[in-house]
């Protein structure tokens, strides 16, 4: 068998045409579970946040939380849906230790919003995102399988089941198939979710972290070649970040190019994203798909949402995040090109934040998008998750507005702010790192400087000012660099009785 | 005094109230009949003697306070094994929940409990509900106290052969195609099926959702009305339930027994004209006809021309209903666990423990709902079974628009011998032939003692409106007023 060299994205994208197709499932904030008072809280004891319905304990029924029905509207409604005026849930039924009563409640052909869109900005340009549906469903427990090397089922000893999260209203997001992106297929999945993710924080339902699972997004993807019907798709699920949506699609985009090379055919399956590799390997096949039996569910009377009342969540609406980054832009003096680099960093609202905390839009953009975005992007991180909050970065540029901070002290503390040793004044004070201000400790280091370079001093006294850089330096070193070199400088000159 | 248990539940109550006899009384005597009878009769699966003689004890300290006790305070009540009660062991009569003890009371538990009544324990069924003649209990069947060696009815015989056998006053029996009606008849008691959503599903164990109705039992209509008021009425915890006062059922039932029913109109289905009935059956409901003739009703005939569906339609969407209902006795939280031997997987111990838990007729339906449900067969079953139940929805509208009430037979056939009808699953399914149209329609039903064949209980069935369970009462009073209750031979 001869080896062949594995094609490049370029030459794959080139040949080949990529569908995509997203499915984001997203944990609303509400205070109590869909069709329970149980409360919602992330990280409590496992099943502390349980009761007979969440259970499914034999004769319990549910009754389904308004405020979920409000805010499954207002994320219809924000993606430009159609709001149906009569639908029901369905029970989804398969069997699963995680899924108390062997269905999920969902809702099946009849969504609660449906026929929407979504405008995404991808390289300076709009994509229009056709959304199919948004639905109300409940979510699954957590298991934990024990003993096992992978942590997957296979393997394990032992399986744990925690409840507390059976229950929690979610509502799941389909796009309709994204065709016609070309190579910029991940980059567009990546802008979607989120813009997604802008738009529902910005009705406040949500808190969608996708590192605590509250976003959650499943990948689809298909090749074909120009001209042909599109091909068979795949499910990638496991994509817990912004950066993995796009890594995936790449990565799916590539695989499935080198199957449909070597004249294989494209499984339909459930794939699973690793986030160390950035590879995608095969879950479950979807061929000899599961039947789901689904039938509207006889426990719950019909959803008819009152016209008037979706017209008042209609005009309630918040402003989209789109707008909201316009208006940013031009207060912050932004070209287009800068704010699409602080868009495509994610640091929007980073940097609103921190703004917002008493930094200046400058002071602010410089560090999210320089240190930290560097920082990020080195450790894989989301820049919200890099280790500094906006408070840290507002009261750390605070410090360097003061004059307590120069430059290249400010890049140390920062590090110790990310290494979370603490807020950037703390950090400052437990590593001597402040810029020495004191005038008698300076004027000490610039006599010895003096002293110790007579030719040079003979130098500046005569009128050759730029010498002076030369002592400068000389200070700054003795100082460890922790002077501010403009006052050195000044110091200098005055000790040598020249006017600068 | 003189025997306490053959009282009425109305009797009861009175002499509670007025200090004539105490609710320990009243529950000691009850407790002593089913440890005398039961052993025969086996209408119990459960007996709570501690729980009963703790409330009666409260009852009675509650009236030496002078406080203000309820209609039914002090009344010994029998439940229906499917309806969960806290701390007290709830099977469905099924081995799959061998030992469960709910850690919470149904809704209409917790209201027969602040009426003050007197739980006996829990009473014998077919499995989950589903059967006619309680042979399919994973306990043993109950024996009808009319005769020992016949069906008692189901599935709720151990309710109805607890008030024959005069074990308890009052029962709960819950009722998704017949199960309340079809075991008042051949015991020759009174069972209610309240409007659908009057009464609160919330902690009955789930057969068919959208048909389940919790409902009472009693020996005379007046005493299933008491009960009737007593557990009814919405509840928030049930979606289905309707939010709506509740029909005053209680003052219907006493209007009926003045046994005037001049003015009001009944209807005989022209399909349940005794095709498939007992001749015996067809001659004690035609003589009830003319009671209720003689007491002043008009009666005509009503053609319902989809009522000859209902059978089918119901063993579609029954069926289907189920068979997501209790996927949930895997095995995994509660209940019975079989095969868990650390070699097995998850899913091999699920498929064993229900294997192993569920009994034949329970996998049958779970099968055939299954099937109706698959991708590809829904819209013909289950699809079709709702359009069709929306037919029968408006035969029922139609004929109410002509008459106040509907009446019938109740089931086409008296108390038959056990093992008589287990081959054949479909002769089973005849004994619901009548009850079943009601359960898709949604509207109340009651079934009231109209006479014997061949020595054994006929029941008469009055149909009603949804949320006018009023009329019925009313008409199964005056009918009662009119040929009187049923007592069954000494056991």
């Amino acid at each position: 068998m001869s080896t062949t060299a594995l094609p490049t994205y370029d030459d794959v994208v080139e040949r080949y045409e990529p569908v995509i197709g997203l499915e984001t499932h997203v944990e609303l904030g509400t205070n109590t579970k869909m069709f329970c008072a149980c409360p919602t809280g992330f990280g409590a004891e496992p099943n502390t946040q349980v009761c007979p319905v969440c259970l499914g304990l034999p004769g319990s029924l549910p009754v389904a939380n308004r405020a979920a029905i409000e805010a499954t509207i207002r994320i219809g409604l924000a993606l430009n849906c159609s709001i149906a005026e009569w639908c029901r849930f369905a029970r989804k039924n398969y069997f699963y230790p995680d899924m108390p009563k062997n269905f999920q409640t969902s809702q099946y052909d009849e969504p609660l919003c449906f026929d929407g869109w979504l405008d995404v900005e991808v390289d300076g340009e709009m994509v229009r995102i056709g959304i199919e549906r948004v639905h109300l469903e409940e979510d699954t427990g957590k298991t934990l399988h024990v003993g096992g090397a992978t942590g997957r089922i296979h393997g394990a000893t032992e399986s744990l089941v925690d409840y507390n999260r059976a229950g929690i209203p979610l509502v799941e997001i389909v796009t309709k198939p994204i065709p016609g992106t070309g190579a910029k297929a991940p980059v567009v999945a990546r802008a979607y979710v989120t813009e997604l993710r802008d738009v529902i924080r910005s009705l406040g339902v949500s808190d969608v972290r996708m590192e605590q699972g509250s976003l959650r997004c499943d990948v689809n993807t298909s090749l074909n070649l120009p001209g042909e019907d599109w091909g068979t798709r795949t499910e990638t699920k496991n994509v817990n970040s912004l950066r993995s949506v796009e890594r995936a699609v790449r990565s799916e985009i590539l695989r499935q190019a080198a199957v449909l090379d070597s004249g294989g055919r494209i499984v339909q399956e459930t794939r699973h994203f690793h986030e160390d590799t950035g590879d995608t390997t095969s879950g479950r096949s979807k061929e000899t798909a599961t039947d789901y039996r689904y039938f509207p569910e006889p426990d719950l009377v019909p959803i008819a949402p009152d016209p008037a009342w979706v017209a008042e969540l209609k005009s309630a609406l918040p402003e989209l995040p789109r707008v909201h980054r316009t208006r940013l832009q031009e207060r912050w003096g932004l070209t287009d090109l800068d704010m699409q680099s602080v868009v495509n960093a994610g640091a929007v609202e980073l940097i609103e934040e921190t703004v917002a905390a008493g930094a200046t839009p400058a002071g602010a953009r410089k560090w999210w998008l320089g240190e930290l975005a560097r920082r990020a992007n080195e450790t894989g991180v989301e820049l919200a998750a890099v280790g500094a909050t906006p408070a840290h970065v507002a009261e750390l540029q605070r410090l360097v507005d003061e004059g307590k901070l120069n430059d290249k002290l400010a890049r140390t503390v920062l590090e110790g702010v990310v290494a979370g040793e603490g807020t950037p004044s703390e950090i400052m004070a437990a590593r001597g790192l402040e810029v020495v201000s004191d005038t008698g400790a300076l004027t000490a280091a610039v006599d010895e400087a003096i002293a110790a370079n007579p030719a040079i001093a003979d130098k500046v006294r005569d009128g050759k000012v730029a010498a002076a850089g030369a002592l400068v330096g000389a200070v700054m070193k003795t100082t460890r660099g922790q002077a501010d070199a403009k006052t050195v400088r000044e110091l200098i000159l005055a000790r040598l009785g020249v006017q600068g | 005094m003189s025997d306490l248990t053959r009282m009425t539940a109305a009797q009861l109550a009175g002499l509670i109230a007025g200090g004539e006899t105490s609710a320990v009384e009243v529950a000691r005597a009850h407790l002593d009949r089913i440890a005398a009878v039961d052993d025969r009769v086996h209408a119990f699966l459960h007996v709570d003697a501690e729980g009963a003689l703790e409330a009666a004890r409260a009852v009675d300290a509650r009236r030496a306070a002078g406080e203000e006790l309820g209609p039914l305070a002090g009344v010994p009540v029998g439940v229906k094994d499917v309806v969960t009660t806290r701390g007290v062991p709830t099977t469905a009569g099924s081995k799959i929940l061998e030992g469960w003890r709910p850690p919470y009371d149904a809704t209409i538990v917790e209201r027969l409990r602040a009426a003050g009544t007197v739980m006996l324990g829990k009473t014998n069924m077919d499995e989950f509900a589903m059967g006619s003649s309680t042979e399919y209990s994973a306990y043993g069947p109950t024996n009808n106290p009319w005769d020992l060696g016949r069906i008692p009815g189901g599935s709720g015989g151990g309710s109805a052969a607890a008030l024959a056998a005069y074990e308890a006053p009052l029962t709960i029996g819950t009722d998704t195609g017949g199960s309340i009606r079809q075991p008042g008849a051949v015991t020759g008691t009174v069972g209610a099926k309240p409007t659908y959503g009057g009464t609160s599903r919330y902690g009955l164990i789930a057969f068919s959702s959208s048909l389940d109705t919790p409902g009472p039992c009693a020996r005379t209509v007046e005493d299933a009305a008491l009960l009737h008021a007593v557990i009814a009425g919405h509840d928030p915890r049930d979606s289905t339930s309707i939010p709506a006062p509740v029909p005053p059922v209680v003052e219907a039932a006493r209007l009926g027994a003045t046994g005037d029913l001049t003015g009001v109109k009944l209807g005989l289905v022209t399909q349940f004209a005794g095709e498939g009935a007992e001749p015996g059956v067809m001659a004690a409901f035609r003589d009830a006809v003319d009671a209720l003739t003689k007491l002043g009703a008009e009666i005509v005939e009503v053609s319902c021309p989809n009522f000859e569906y209902a059978l089918p339609a119901y063993y579609l969407i029954a069926p289907s209903e189920c068979s997501s209902n209790l996927a949930r006795f895997d095995g995994v939280r509660f209940g019975l666990r079989v095969g868990d031997d650390g070699a097995k997987s998850l899913e091999e111990v699920m498929s064993i423990t229900r294997d192993a838990g569920f009994g034949p007729e329970v996998k049958r339906r779970i099968m055939l709902g299954t099937y109706a449900l698959s991708s590809g067969y829904y819209d013909a079953y289950y699809g079709q079974a709702q359009k069709v139940r929306t037919l029968i929805t408006r035969d029922f509208t139609a004929a109410f628009e002509q008459v106040d009430a509907l009446i019938s037979p109740t089931t086409p056939f008296v108390a038959f011998p056990f093992g008589a009808r287990t081959s054949d699953p479909y002769q089973m399914y005849l004994a619901d032939l009548y009850t079943i149209p009601t359960n898709l329609y949604g509207g109340p039903a009651i079934s009231v003692p109209c006479g014997l064949s061949e020595g054994l209980p006929v029941g008469l069935q009055v149909m009603a409106p949804t949320m006018a369970d009023d009329r019925m009462y009313r008409v199964a009073s005056a009918l009662e007023s009119a040929v009187g209750t049923l007592t069954p031979p000494a056991l």
